[in-house]
């Protein structure tokens, strides 16, 4: 199963991106064989709608969970049509935390 | 930057998506409809169709009193202009949390949804951790509605026990 990550780099160092729509690069880590990939997101800076192609985008990608702060008002119904569950951190972590909870 | 607002939270996402005009001699356009928030559509539902004070309604959605008042007051406007004008009125958008939908682990901290309404949710998708509860800020009304599920989610009233029989809402999921 493959779950994003919303990140501030593109690196396990950096930590977890408060946004959403408008994160820096999506890290998409695979459960099955415990790789990640980076994706740059090309939509940050777009005046409107950066929530919905984030969301295309992700879900191009097969991902099954996503990972953030928070989600814009636009999101959750988009979600929750590709069948993606949200899991929002309140807390300032960063990617290596997150996927070591992922794999308890 | 204007202080972000603060999520309303709402007991159930309505069941219709909008509402259409009939006998109009000139066809109007999506794009001439009023859109309603999904917060001012639970505010016209507790305060007029379930009749509650709005302090009570306020309570509810875990916002202030003043707050509901002006969610309140434009939602009549929109209502009245839609009435009025013969515009279609279409129900989305607004800062809001449904009921029953998120779970907060007390392990990793952290909230997230369910996807499917009939799926149960036993441990946390993060952490894996058991130790999750329903994310609802006000513990009281999850000890009351482990006594009373019925009554829980129907009336959309944290308090309720299912004895008041407010209205169809009370009655029919009982």
């Amino acid at each position: 199963m493959k779950i994003a990550i919303t990140s501030t780099g593109n690196s396990l160092e950096s930590e977890l991106d408060p946004r959403f729509g408008r994160c820096a690069y999506f890290i998409i880590y695979d459960t099955e064989t415990k790789e990640h990939e980076t994706i740059r997101n090309e939509n940050k800076n777009i005046d409107d709608g950066a929530g919905p192609r984030a969301v295309e985008l992700i879900a191009s990608h097969q991902v099954k969970k996503v990972i953030s702060k928070e989600f814009g008002i636009k999101i959750k119904s988009l979600l929750c049509d590709y069948k993606i569950q949200m899991i929002m951190i309140k807390e300032k972590r960063t990617i290596e935390e997150i996927i070591k909870l992922i794999n308890h | 930057m204007s202080r972000p607002k603060t999520i309303r939270r709402i007991a159930f996402a309505p069941s219709i998506s909008g509402l259409k005009p009939y006998g109009l001699s000139i066809t109007t356009k999506r794009s001439e409809s009023v859109f309603l928030l999904y917060e001012e559509y639970e505010a016209i539902r507790l305060c007029d169709y379930e009749k509650y004070n709005q302090t009570d309604a306020a309570t509810f959605m875990e916002i202030s009193r003043p707050t509901l008042t002006r969610i309140y007051t434009s939602a009549r406007e929109k209502i009245a202009t839609a009435m009025i004008e013969g515009r279609r009125i279409i129900i989305e958008g607004g800062k809001v949390s449904l009921d029953n939908d998120w779970f907060h682990c007390k392990t990793c901290d952290c909230y997230f949804n369910r996807i499917k309404e009939e799926d149960s949710i036993d441990s946390c998708s993060l952490c894996g951790s058991s130790d999750i509860e329903p994310f609802n800020s006000d513990s009281t009304f999850i000890n009351q509605a482990e006594n009373h599920p019925p009554a829980h989610s129907c009336c959309g009233r944290g308090k309720c026990q299912g004895t008041r029989q407010r209205r169809k809402c009370c009655e029919t999921k009982e």
